[in-house]
């Protein structure tokens, strides 16, 4: 999977790893901003309110 | 010999499909960690900022602490009562000196999750009463992450102050007890704390205060609750409430 990744990317290895490094900091920031804050509502230890 | 040219054999298709099962336990395993860093820390972080902006907002002035204000500036009477507040408004702070000397979270009407809880802010049960109202103003706030407003709830002592500001008025309120109760038990915010759902409701006559958080911490099962009596009300033009100074520190 991440060979075919290593595979795809254009250029030499030093700017292969620089690239990665970019996608690997862009992934981050995604989960940080959309996907975490999403999966949090379904989280069981988020709950402060009573109410039926 | 040159490296990259080296010939070397196609894995086989078994040795492939382990090698990608693998690949994606160790990215979900990276994520999960990652996730559980996202809400100990970073939501803590974008509350805090939220917390900022939200008091930016308000623009309200920071409270004084010069000297205690005359007793006489404390008052008994009926208090005044704001007007509801729209929905997601802010209007007023919450200070606890328990929770600290510099404690103070914003106080947001509503009780959702993304647009008041997760910024850090205390929400208000829309159906309960307003600061200083006869009956039970009850708020909500997380008690881990996301600024973890209520973190110390179950420090709370009977005879500590809750004090709530609104734009024109100090609300000190005093902790009478704390509790541990079921998530559905709503009668913890009635008018008259324990007033359970369906039974006939009781007059309110007092000024109840009420705060809910989790209980355990970082667990739904429960929820803390701390009541309280409102004790005097004061003009914010008059000062600040000596609750509030630094020289009562050594009192509790």
């Amino acid at each position: 999977m991440y060979a075919l990744l290593w595979r795809a990317l254009p250029g030499p290895g030093w700017f292969r790893v620089i690239l990665l490094l970019v996608l690997a900091v862009a992934a981050v920031y995604a989960c940080f901003e959309w996907l975490f804050p999403q999966i949090a509502d379904y989280m069981p230890f988020n709950e402060q309110t009573v109410g039926e | 010999m040159t490296r990259a040219r080296r010939a070397r054999p196609r894995p086989s298709l078994p040795l492939r499909i382990v090698s990608v099962i693998g690949e994606l336990l160790i990215t979900t395993g990276v994520l999960v960690g990652l996730f559980v860093v996202w809400q100990l820390w970073w939501t803590d972080i974008q509350a805090e900022r939220e917390q900022e902006a939200t008091f930016a907002a308000l623009g309200w002035e920071p409270p004084t602490y010069e000297a205690a204000p005359a007793e006489s500036v404390h008052h008994d009477d009926e208090p005044p009562v704001m007007e509801t507040p729209a929905e997601g408004e802010t209007f007023g702070r919450l200070y606890v000196p328990r929770f600290g000397q510099d404690y103070v979270v914003p106080v947001t009407e509503g009780v959702g999750k993304a647009d008041v809880l997760d910024k850090g802010e205390a929400g208000h049960y829309p159906e309960t009463v307003l600061p200083g109202g006869v009956g039970n103003f009850s708020l909500a706030a997380h008690r881990t992450t996301y600024g973890k407003p209520f973190h110390l709830i179950a420090d709370m002592q009977a005879g500590d102050a809750i004090v709530v500001q609104t734009e024109d008025t100090w609300y000190v309120y005093e902790a009478t007890e704390s509790l541990v109760v079921l998530p559905h038990q709503v009668e913890v915010i009635a008018p008259v704390p324990g007033t359970l759902p369906g039974a006939e409701i009781p007059e309110p006559t007092e000024r109840f205060i009420t705060l809910t958080s989790c209980h355990p911490m970082f667990s739904a099962r429960e929820r803390y609750i701390v009541h309280g009596t409102l004790k005097y009300w004061m003009p914010v033009s008059s000062g600040t409430p000596e609750e509030l100074l630094p020289a009562a520190e050594g009192g509790r």
